[in-house]
């Protein structure tokens, strides 16, 4: 039974912190496919078109009928395990250092076998099992096999918590506390086990509703950060960027307007200062200390998390400029990403629908509440997903956009 | 005769008999702006990124880029930012006559009454007591409301916002009329965000010393710090906003020179 994870001791100030090693990271083209479903959450394996079957590693070609047609397809995962082995020895650095390792064989129910990494309480084989993907520390999919019943302390399972974020015992910075996402958030997180919550609230003289309950929360310490000036951010982050495990970038600019229902640039500067400047700020002064603690212990740096938009994906003209905006901040979010990812510091993206605050005011529902979006968030950071897209319209918008980017376009233009 | 003044000038200077005040806040990130309603066009504040220092962006030299808005720190405000000004001839920081960057002040205590009432409002029968002690207000001379509102350095104190706006004392209406209109005033300085007070949107007019200053083609200085440290009467105001193209105004350098 997996133990329940307990508060690290402080870590030993005279021995050098570890630094990150990779598990193998070289996937082909066709293999980044489950990489792509893992990413969203999802374990999907190619299925033929022509004969039906389940295709396992992924190919090129049906290795029934030679057909080309594979795509995609969501499976359920269930399966039996057929053999498993625990790995005492390794040349490759990161499971040499984290050996003993079990690994295993598991026939899926829908027909292939797969390589398993194991859940601590699967039991020996035979036993019933549930695979799912998840992304490992290169960021590429991995299968893990699960217990088929959810046991006690799931979450805290060693081997387990190399493919998650969770923030149990982590020290998280939330960079805007005024708005109700920010504060939905910060409660999320510590109701998630977060030890410490540093908020960031930009103009403190512009007190927030809120505040008086954020600033009486024991965990919660709050801190002047404007993601609009580079000193802020830059001295913040010498004096806490060296402490943070994970970090939620909240801090955003929403107007409702076009190019041609409103004069002048200053407001899409607005945007773009907060949504696309503030990420490059945070993530020149942040990025380096994640990088340089993602190997910390037990409560190492782990995660990135950015608040998008699904507007990033296609712009929604009665907003235009703050879609153009998230769609600046969703291509540097990849340029993070790339440069998070040698060191395995996950970047979460988050897209929801709309949210409902002031400056969607006259957005008809549904909207994503400030609460369901944080509970997205944590979801996201214990899965370890890359990609979240909270709400029925970001899930809708998805689907249109992932089937046909023209077409979604099209629609978004003709409200 | 000229020369000669201004070697006396220059020479009284040197031995300190005639000193420099600085009566300017340092422009800085953390210094406040103008907070309008969020859904109005607002005032950049000040921000500063780094170009070069002494690096591989520039080996040998150090430079920075500022934004500010124009009313950002401690500024000016030329006729032009006010709509009852609009019309009015040389009434841009380009165009306003140069003669006026260098007027004599006459700075009222109000420390006591704002430190008192956050809300002050100076009024007609203020300037009269005060002008019963230290003579009428000289033609074209600038008006300083002293208020030590430049010694809140806690950004929130400075601002002083609750639920209902911001408290910051000001001038009521009638006073900026007779400053206008009886003294022929150059203009008006605070030392709080705005020379207006802070809820003199409920004042009738709105905002009376935007208004009716500009209104009349006078001037507004506001963010001073200093006032503390000039004579009631006798100091001279050195305020030359940046020469921007039709610009409503201009943070500055604002000093003042007194005699020892």
């Amino acid at each position: 039974m997996t133990r329940e994870l307990s508060r690290p001791k402080r870590k030993n100030p005279i021995l050098r912190t570890r630094l990150a090693t990779l598990p193998p990271g070289a996937r082909s083209r066709v293999a980044l496919g489950l990489t792509a479903a893992a990413a969203r959450g999802a374990f999907e394996l190619q299925v033929c078109r022509d004969c039906q079957a389940v295709q396992y590693p992924p190919r090129e070609a049906c290795q029934a009928c030679l057909s080309s047609r594979l795509p995609w397809r969501v499976q359920a995962g269930d399966g039996e395990l057929i053999a498993d082995t625990t790995l005492a020895h390794s040349n490759d650095l990161f499971f040499r250092e984290r050996v003993p390792w079990r690994l295993g064989y598991v026939r899926l129910d829908c027909g292939p076998t797969v390589v398993v990494h194991m859940h601590g309480d699967v039991p020996p084989a035979p036993a019933r099992v549930k695979v799912g993907a998840r992304l490992d520390k290169s960021g590429q999919a991995v299968l893990i096999a699960f217990p088929s019943q959810e046991v006690p302390n799931m979450a805290d399972d060693r081997q387990l918590r190399e493919f998650t974020c969770d923030p149990k015992f982590r020290k998280v910075l939330v960079t805007d506390g005024k708005t109700g996402i920010g504060q939905a958030i910060v409660k999320a997180i510590i109701a998630a086990g977060a030890d410490l919550v540093w908020v960031g609230h930009a103009e403190p003289w512009k007190k927030f509703p809120g505040f008086d309950e954020l600033k009486a929360i024991p965990q919660v310490s709050l801190m002047p950060l404007d993601l609009t000036d580079s000193k802020s951010v830059r001295e913040i982050a010498a004096e806490i960027g060296g402490r943070v495990d994970v970090l939620i970038n909240t801090a955003e600019v929403h107007r409702n307007f076009g190019i041609g229902n409103r004069r002048g640039v200053e407001i899409a500067q607005a945007e773009m200062d907060v949504n696309y400047f503030g990420l490059l700020r945070l993530a020149q002064e942040f990025g380096p200390a994640l990088r340089g603690r993602a190997a910390d212990g037990q409560s190492n740096a782990v995660a990135w998390v950015n608040i998008l938009s699904v507007y990033a994906l296609a712009n929604f003209p009665p907003h235009g400029t703050f879609s153009a905006s998230k769609a600046a901040a969703h291509s540097l979010a990849q340029c993070l990403r790339a440069e998070m990812r040698p060191a395995g510091i996950r970047v979460i993206n988050v897209f929801p629908g709309p949210i409902d605050h002031e400056w969607n005011q006259q957005i008809p529902p549904p909207k994503v509440t400030p609460q369901a979006l944080a509970t997205a968030i944590v979801r996201a950071l214990k899965d370890g997903v890359e990609d979240v897209y909270p709400g029925d319209v970001a899930q809708e918008w998805l689907e249109r956009w992932r089937d046909n980017p023209k077409a979604l376009e099209r629609e978004l233009s003709n409200p | 005769m000229s020369t000669n003044i201004l070697s006396q000038l220059v020479a009284e200077l040197s031995s300190g008999r005639i000193r420099i005040i600085d009566l300017t806040q340092t422009l800085s990130p953390e210094f406040p702006q103008i907070s309008l309603p969020p859904e109005m066009g607002q005032c950049l504040p000040f921000r500063i990124e780094e170009v070069s220092r002494y690096d591989d962006r520039g080996p040998g030299w150090y430079w920075n880029n500022f934004s500010c808005g124009e009313h950002t720190g401690t500024h000016f405000d030329a006729p032009i930012h006010w709509i009852s000004g609009k019309d009015l001839p040389n009434n841009a920081t380009d165009t306003v006559p140069i003669t006026d960057f260098v007027r004599p002040a006459c700075v009222l205590d109000c420390s006591k009454e704002a430190a008192a009432n956050p809300d002050f409002l100076l009024t007609v029968e203020f300037v009269k007591r005060w002008e019963a002690k230290h003579g009428v207000i000289p033609t074209r001379s600038w008006v300083l409301m002293r208020t030590d509102w430049s010694k809140r350095t806690d950004p929130a104190a400075y601002q002083n916002f609750d639920e209902t706006g911001q408290h910051t004392p000001g001038p009521d209406a009638e006073v900026v009329q007779f400053l206008v209109h009886e003294r022929d005033v150059i203009g008006f300085g605070t030392e709080a965000i705005g020379t207006d007070a802070g809820q003199a949107q409920y004042l009738r007019p709105p905002y009376p010393c935007h208004y009716f200053m500009h209104g009349a083609g006078r001037y507004g200085l506001q963010c001073l710090t200093n006032l503390d440290r000039l004579p009631p009467t006798g100091s001279v105001i050195v305020a030359a906003p940046l020469k921007i193209q039709d610009g409503s105004g201009s943070p500055l350098r604002v000093i003042a020179m007194v005699t020892s």
